[in-house]
């Protein structure tokens, strides 16, 4: 591996890192799943270093389930938010507290 | 040390991969974040070409940048804009980016105490691989069942997405 690992895994940190910060401070539902996906992203990345770092393909193979689990994540997830604006007018996570006893 | 075209390609695309990510994260408009997702999804496929996983880039590309992003424009075309369009209060975002920092200090901490002892071993003795076959061969025969599995969930949250969309329950 040319790069040091380090580095591969501060880049994955940085990427996972801005995810949070997403989800953490927007209110837009699309846009929290969008965060959700760069944080995927990270861990898909760490997944391939190590694969490629310990020459064990298996990594790579867990990186494509990685990404079979985020298509149907962001298929019901996006179901998810067209149902609920259908029902309350708004995608904004701070105004769904439909569950709130 | 020289990094070669790889490591010069690695660090480029991780900066332009983690500014875009950054822009996604700030933009007001939600098809302006789509559309930084998309080229974060690229530099991402690139630093997956760096390390030799050429497969899981064609993936990445097809997939996310194919698939997932026009799902997410298509969700933005149907819901009208205007209502996710809001400014964010200011403390939240100190928390937010507080609780990020704590996060990134604990990483750190588990990364240099383990990563730097047990792993540096092992950065010899690479060989490259990670082309299609190996990643085909492996997926049909030792991790077959899981294959199928995940064919299965994907036709689940198929069925899923179509059952919580339509229009009346």
């Amino acid at each position: 591996m040319i790069v040091p690992i380090h580095h591969v895994l501060i880049f994955s940190l940085a990427l996972f890192l801005v995810g949070v910060v997403g989800v953490l401070t927007r209110r837009n539902g699309i846009i929290v799943l969008m965060s959700i996906e760069l944080m995927l992203n990270a861990a898909n990345i760490n997944f391939i270093a190590f694969s490629r770092l310990m020459s064990d393909i298996a990594g790579q193979v867990f990186a494509v389930f990685v990404i079979v689990t985020a298509a149907g994540e962001v298929a019901v997830g996006l179901a998810i938010i067209i149902s609920l604006f259908r029902n309350t007018e708004s995608i904004n996570v701070d105004e769904i507290t439909l569950l709130k006893g | 040390m020289t990094l070669g075209y790889a490591g010069i390609f690695f660090y480029v695309l991780a900066a332009m991969a983690v500014v875009s990510a950054l822009m996604v994260v700030t933009r007001k408009s939600p098809v302006h974040a789509a559309m930084f997702l998309v080229f974060t999804f690229f530099c991402v496929a690139g630093v997956y070409v760096t390390m030799s996983a050429e497969l899981l880039a064609a993936v990445q590309v097809l997939v996310y940048a194919g698939g997932i992003v026009v799902l997410f424009l298509f969700v933005i075309m149907l819901v009208p804009l205007g209502s996710g369009i809001q400014r964010l209060p200011v403390r939240r975002g100190a928390v937010a980016i507080l609780l990020a920092g704590l996060l990134a200090v604990a990483v750190l901490s588990i990364y240099s105490h383990a990563v730097a002892s047990e792993m540096s071993m092992a950065t010899e003795g690479t060989k490259i691989m990670g082309n299609i076959e190996t990643v085909g061969t492996e997926l049909y025969t030792r991790y077959l069942l899981p294959f199928e599995v995940a064919s299965v969930l994907l036709l689940v949250a198929m069925i899923g997405a179509v059952v919580l969309a339509r229009r009346q329950v």
